[in-house]
């Protein structure tokens, strides 16, 4: 009798009148095996959950650092766009604003441009009215008012700001502390926009004070929504607790990263009267933000790391702030034909000058009149350097190396090629002069952009396009040469939210939980006392995800990086026609599914399992053999009105998604979120050059005329961006994903602003697409 | 021909293993943690018992056990369990036989105190990490019970790799 069971009972049964079972006591040696069968199979499944796992975290780690590299396309191109314009033309204007270095001698003209005092708050406005200097409760008040998402007035931004310039203009490169003064600091890493982990880590931890002394290292801003506002409250805190509160830069607070990864887009939507203006601030407070901190002599904290040149010393003493990007070097003084002064730029943009805003709403990469500029355009090429443009030795250094960056993506930020043979011995100042500013650069770039890596040895990073890999034995140099004995860094997103390596001598500690998606990681900070002894904590933001199970959150987080994945596979449509066309010879349209792994990894060049991923990517195959036009059919439909345009535009379109967004913001100077017809041409031609390709007049304007919905003349940008999105037919039509076989289990793709299921079958998040 | 399928046969086993193998080779080194090894083993279809397990791993580890497997190692005796079919997979049915087992009044669900109790007392015992894991999946939050006949088919669903 009972129910549990008794080591060394027989086997019996109990039965009810009707002949059922109604209890069996059974031996100690069934169970056991029954329950070593339940063991083998649930470790079984542990298993392959967690291949799952990993190979999701790859991909969307190497679409990420794969993103990255447009970075340098994005760069090498407007560096064409600058070589190929005369220094008359308007264009070169444009082009300029973004390569503008900030001059130190212009200080007091740079006080006048954060000039606020002329903007007047309405009654209405409910928000925080800030007065300065600024105290805690005031900070606090601000923390409060972003969390039930208020907007913090232009005008009080502005002056927040000018208040963080002046104090961030005396602050060291490195930031030395003590944990002696406040007992322990805190250390924040990644937060990228996400509002929702600082309100977190303030709410676990307290908010900074006097006994409370933060670390914040970099990333605050792009990806997320709310990057201006963490910004606000760092700033904020900076300005309330100098001593205790301390900021190193990333390499996100830069304004050509932000001009692709969403900061710009984000201060702009936010901010439409003064957005330009506040991002031209922030471009000199981000070039102000010291570039390390160093807590009581032993810990260094960067954002990205260290190579085997990293000089601390040498990081000391440079002027910092002439590094506003890592995408763009300082150029030497002497080269003026680029850089329009400081004074035009404000007389462009303050209120009230002679420039109105209306005279400048046309302003763009076109002449004023419509169509001459095609004619002159088409005379030049990438070859044709010398004909109207008079250069400098050093725009030629920069022109040559750039050249060689072409070719060789990864190497062009962090290798010198110097051209030396064609310099004259009385240039050799000069050229010792821009060594020491390359070498600068790089030190800056390595504390950046870098990332630890396995085995020994320090190489360039050429996954990121800038920094370095550095090694375990580089780490334990360079703790000896300065008497250290941790380096805690941010810069990559880890599952658990942090991660040692390089035998616990280095942390990875990043703060943005749900990075990839909802559910796929904790953020985590990290507090360190006199004993310099790590305490973690860790987080994850949204509620949901504590109550999903490890399996729904992976579902979930695989689910997105399939997507992803899909849209790569996509974007690179062409070049893998070609591949799978290849391995098929005789044209039976059918490959094996051993080569279509190998044109994958050929194409695609991501470092995935493609075998794998086979099963995910791949439903039906007969005999084997795979029907490629078909895949390709499935994978994805088109937009109607884009049918009768070629394919290869279309699949150029969709590759250089990013950049010609990115083009396109700069190219709208009014952001008005238009841009005409012939801008939206005349870009689109330039990349066409850049890039190459052989696509016709009349295609484009066939794109240009089929995108023009409301035949206006103006183009959405928006709009635009937003057609590229992926339809996939079989989603369509059996209204249920196609990699979750069983739905009941999965809640679906969730709109995390509001929490709610979103509707099918128009909904953003799922990759449906109502036509526009 | 028969031998060209059956040469094509032992390569792309041999694809197989490598593909598994490289997931988890974080330095690109052809290692891997030791400890790593049994998901590999199981990701690529197999259920080895722990006992099974650690022949395997006795059997492929260094002469001086360095914490890391080299997959040159690892390559033959994994081909050798693929193509001879060893460490096989348990058939579904007997694995929902084996919680009918342990649901001596056939309720058709199991606590989670009894289920806890078998499987970390009894066979190849779970940590306590692996138990509270498996009932995160398991247990029916509202009635607190494991509907083991559910649970089996989500572990039996997705398909082996």
């Amino acid at each position: 009798m009972g129910c549990g069971v008794t080591k060394g009972g027989e086997f019996h049964k109990r039965y009810d009148k009707d002949g059922n079972i109604i209890s069996v006591r059974i031996s100690a040696a069934i169970t056991i095996r029954a329950a070593v069968l339940i063991q083998r199979w649930y470790r079984q499944y542990v298993a392959r959950m967690e291949l799952r796992r990993r190979y999701t975290w790859n991909i969307f780690q190497s679409i990420e650092y794969a993103g990255q590299q447009d970075q340098i396309k994005l760069y090498n191109f407007l560096g064409y766009l600058v070589d190929n314009f005369t220094p008359s033309s308007n264009e070169r204007n444009l082009i300029s604003h973004i390569f503008r270095e900030n001059e130190v001698c212009r200080d007091i003209e740079w006080e006048r441009f954060f000039d606020y005092r002329h903007i007047e708050v309405p009654d209405i406005y409910s928000g925080p009215r800030l007065t300065f200097p600024l105290n805690a409760d005031q900070a606090a008040d601000l923390v409060e008012a972003f969390r039930s998402k208020q907007q913090l007035h232009s005008r009080y931004v502005l002056q927040l700001l000018g208040e963080t310039w002046k104090l961030l203009r005396v602050l060291p490169n490195i930031n030395r502390i003590s944990t002696c003064h406040s007992k322990e600091i805190t250390i924040c890493g990644d937060l990228h926009g996400q509002l929702e982990d600082l309100l977190l880590i303030f709410y676990k931890n307290g908010m900074p004070s006097m006994e409370k002394a933060y670390v914040f290292n970099g990333d605050f801003v792009d990806r997320g929504k709310d990057s201006i506002e963490i910004l606000l409250i760092l700033f904020a805190f900076l300005l309330v607790y100098p001593g205790e509160v301390h900021l190193n830069r990333g390499n996100h607070e830069d304004h050509i990263i932000n001009l692709r990864y969403g900061f710009t887009k984000e201060v702009l939507g936010k901010y439409k009267m003064h957005g330009k203006r506040i991002l031209k601030l922030l471009q000199k407070i981000f070039s102000w933000l010291p570039l390390a901190t160093v807590i009581d002599q032993k810990v260094l904290i960067v954002h990205g790391g260290i190579s085997d040149t990293t000089d601390l010393a040498l990081v000391a003493r440079v002027d910092r702030h002439k590094y506003v990007s890592s995408l763009r070097p300082p150029k030497r003084r002497i080269s003026h034909s680029v850089r329009a002064s400081v004074d035009s730029d404000m007389d462009e943009d303050l209120v009230g000058s002679k420039y109105s805003i209306l005279n400048r709403r046309r302003a763009s990469l076109t002449y004023a009149r419509p169509f001459p500029a095609r004619e002159s355009f088409q005379h030049r090429s990438l070859q044709d350097f010398s004909s109207t443009v008079a250069r400098t030795m050093e725009e030629e250094l920069e022109i040559r190396r750039r050249q060689a960056a072409m070719t060789r993506p990864g190497y062009s930020m962090s290798c010198r090629n110097l051209n030396t043979s064609m310099l004259s011995p009385s240039s050799s100042d000069s050229l010792d002069a821009f060594e020491n500013v390359q070498n600068e650069w790089k030190q800056i770039l390595d504390l950046l952009w870098s990332d630890p890596m396995i085995p020994d040895g320090c190489v360039p990073n050429e996954v990121r396009g800038g920094g370095c890999y550095w090694g375990p034995n580089v780490t334990e140099e360079f703790l000896n040469k300065h008497s250290m004995q941790l380096i805690i860094r941010s810069h990559e997103c880890k599952q658990d939210g942090y991660e040692f390596c390089h035998n616990r001598k280095v942390l990875t500690i990043f703060s943005a939980s749900n990075y990839y998606e909802v559910g796929s990681n904790r953020g985590a900070f990290v507090r360190l006392g006199p004993d310099l002894v790590p305490y973690f904590i860790q987080y994850q933001a949204n509620s949901m995800t504590r109550e999903m199970s490890v399996r729904q959150s992976l579902r979930r987080t695989e689910h997105s990086a399939l997507k992803v994945l899909r849209e790569q596979l996509f974007a690179h449509k062409s070049d893998l026609m070609s591949a799978f066309q290849q391995h098929d010879k005789e044209n039976t349209g059918l490959i094996s599914l051993s080569d279509w792994g190998s044109a994958m990894s050929q194409v695609l060049h991501l470092d995935l399992p493609w075998r794998m991923l086979r099963s995910q990517l791949i439903t039906t195959t007969t005999d084997d053999m795979l029907d490629y036009h078909n895949w390709f059919r499935n994978l994805a439909i088109k937009e109607k009105s884009y049918e009768h345009i070629e394919q290869t535009l279309l699949d150029t379109l969709y590759k250089h998604r990013s950049t010609l967004e990115t083009i396109f913001r700069i190219v709208d100077t009014d952001n008005s979120g238009f841009i005409s017809f012939e801008d939206f041409r005349q870009t689109w031609k330039l990349l066409n050059a850049y890039l190459k390709m052989e696509i016709s007049e009349e295609s484009i304007n066939d794109l240009v005329v089929s995108i023009d919905t409301n035949k206006d003349g103006n183009i959405d940008i928006d709009e635009f961006m937003e057609s590229f999105r992926l339809v996939d037919k079989n989603m369509l039509e059996r209204g249920k994903s196609l990699f979750m076989r069983r739905s009941e289990e999965y809640d679906g793709p969730q709109d995390e602003t509001t929490n709610q299921p979103p509707q099918t079958p128009t909904n953003k998040e799922g990759g449906f697409l109502a036509p526009p | 021909m028969a031998e060209e399928r059956a040469l094509a046969g032992v390569s792309e086993v041999q694809k197989k293993i490598r593909s598994a193998f490289d997931v988890f080779d974080h330095e690109q080194n052809q290692t891997v943690d030791v400890r790593e090894i049994g998901t590999i083993i199981r990701s690529l279809g197999r259920f080895p018992t722990e006992a099974e397990l650690h022949d395997v791993i006795a059997e492929i580890e260094e002469e001086e056990p360095a914490g890391f497997i080299r997959f040159e190692k690892f390559l033959p005796t994994m081909s050798r369990i693929l193509m001879e079919n060893k460490l096989r997979p348990v058939p579904e049915d007997l694995l929902l036989q084996a919680f009918e087992v342990l649901d001596q009044q056939k309720k058709g669900h199991l606590d989670p105190e009894e289920l806890s109790r078998y499987l970390t007392q009894e066979g190849d015992p779970f940590s306590q990490e692996e138990m509270e894991e498996m009932l995160s999946a398991a247990l029916d939050p509202e009635k607190n019970l494991i509907f083991y006949r559910d649970f089996v088919s989500m572990m039996t669903a997705d398909e082996p790799w």
